[in-house]
């Protein structure tokens, strides 16, 4: 035993922070399936937080009379790089949901992998239920809430579309695990940009047909791409009703550059 | 890395690693592509120890798929995507698909592409690959675009150099060529 200062930690300190050392925060290696067992590798020091690599921008989504549709382009962005320009953001979770996400890739990828994996085990049940959007979504959200509570965030901005029993749904789940459902929805800069627009449109008219939903997001697309420094002109749609799940693309907008002539100094 | 027709990958690259972060000594490695199995390669950028002692072992009644090799090490990088620091392209050839080219880009995604660019002198040739490839090139066209492309990464990126190892990855298995430093392809310079 020693009679200096430093003998720390206390008895009942024990396990918890030395006053004056360096206290790591450690990840808890919890067994069980799904997004909880993410090993942190590494040493002591390992703080389990990610940096987002290769990103994704905006997914755009809006309610119409009988389903949704939902929107991203298939760019992934490494920093200013446009590295990626044919990759799918959106995935279609079963007959009734898809899922667009923004945000990291990689993240996505796992993702998908876990959604996929849930669909089929529950196909295997076979007792003839299946997921419904609003399950999907809540699952997701705590999911998604749990990670970035343990400081190790999915580090993704998520749509969820689907129609179920004959009424529209439409989700939005964050990194942080921040949920909310709305009758129009954009991630990122569509936030910003589109937002404004779906929601004045819907404020004349809150119920939309699937045209003109449909119309909306072309619109709100092209927007997109003028404005926002890391979209791309290729991107894909997915509509849901009641007839199922459809994905469109790879589309593009038709982009108006006139104004460029209008402007002083280049003649 | 390029993709020929639909039987042949063309892979290369550069054998410079620098140490130190001034970048004062360059170390001659040995390769900097690797083999995994009989067939699919992988090329892998900045932490090279790490991807010279990846398990090489997949014990199959058939040589492995190009899609499952590029798995591992997805599963791998992407699970300790904190920790590692590493740009991968797995290329080869399997009876399924034929010739395949996959990225493992840093953070784990993994995405199959027509051709593929990745380490530090990558940024100087994206447009340079953009504008000359043409999918179904031959054989000779991959190989001579991916020495092109490789040799003016080197003329730029400070980070590159020495000479070109070039693989081509056929059903047959793997040809390998080296391109010396005095025949690499020249440009114009002034």
């Amino acid at each position: 035993m020693e009679a200096g200062g430093t003998r720390l930690p206390l008895p009942f300190w024990a396990g918890g922070p030395a006053p004056g050392e360096l206290y790591s925060l450690t990840c808890p290696s919890a067994a069980g399936p799904g997004l909880e067992s993410h090993a942190g590798g590494g040493g002591p020091l390992t703080r389990p937080s990610e940096n987002p690599m290769v990103t994704g921008t905006s997914v755009l989504g809006v309610k119409f009379d009988g389903g949704v549709v939902i929107a991203a382009d298939m760019l992934g962005s490494y920093g200013s790089l446009a590295r990626f320009r044919n990759i799918s953001r959106i995935m279609k979770v079963n007959d009734n949901t898809v899922l667009g996400a923004s945000g990291d890739y990689a993240d996505f990828q796992y993702l998908k992998q876990v959604i996929d994996q849930m669909i089929i085990d529950e196909e295997l049940l076979g007792d003839g239920h299946s997921y419904s959007p609003k399950a999907i979504h809540s699952w997701l959200t705590r999911a998604m809430y749990s990670r970035r509570s343990k400081m190790n965030p999915l580090w993704n901005t998520v749509v969820i579309g689907g129609f179920y029993n004959g009424e529209s749904f439409l989700g939005y789940v964050d990194m942080l695990g921040v949920a909310y459902e709305d009758p129009t929805l954009a991630t990122g800069y569509g936030a910003y940009l589109a937002q404004p627009l779906m929601r004045e449109v819907l404020e004349k008219k809150p119920i939309l047909t699937k045209d003109e939903a449909r119309d909306l997001i072309e619109r709100c697309m092209k927007i997109l791409y003028y404005r926002d420094a890391r979209s791309f002109n290729r991107y894909e749609l997915a509509i849901v009703t009641e007839k199922g799940v459809e994905v469109e693309g790879p589309l593009s907008v038709e982009t108006n550059w006139d104004i460029a002539h209008l402007i002083r100094g280049f003649e | 890395v390029t993709r020929g027709p639909a039987d042949i990958i063309a892979a290369g690259s550069d054998i410079t690693a620098t140490t130190g972060t001034g970048g004062d000594v360059t170390l001659p490695l040995p390769r900097s592509l690797s083999r995994l199995h009989s067939l699919p390669w992988d090329r892998g950028q900045r932490d090279r120890p790490l991807t010279r002692f990846l398990p090489r072992s997949i014990e199959l009644d058939e040589p492995p798929l190009v899609h499952t090799a590029a798995s591992l090490f997805k599963e791998m990088c992407y699970r300790y995507r904190e920790d590692l620091m590493a740009g991968i392209i797995v290329a080869g050839w399997d009876r399924r698909k034929g010739g395949q080219v996959f990225a493992v880009p840093m953070g784990g995604m993994m995405v199959r592409q027509p051709f593929s660019v990745g380490g530090s002198g990558s940024s100087y040739i994206y447009g340079f690959v953009d504008a000359s490839y043409k999918p179904g090139m031959s054989r000779e066209e991959c190989l001579s675009f991916t020495a092109n492309a490789l040799a003016l990464a080197m003329e730029r990126d400070g980070s590159s150099g020495g000479v070109i190892r070039l693989a081509a990855i056929t059903e047959q298995g793997v040809e390998r060529q080296v391109v010396l430093g005095n025949q690499l392809p020249r440009f114009s310079s002034p």
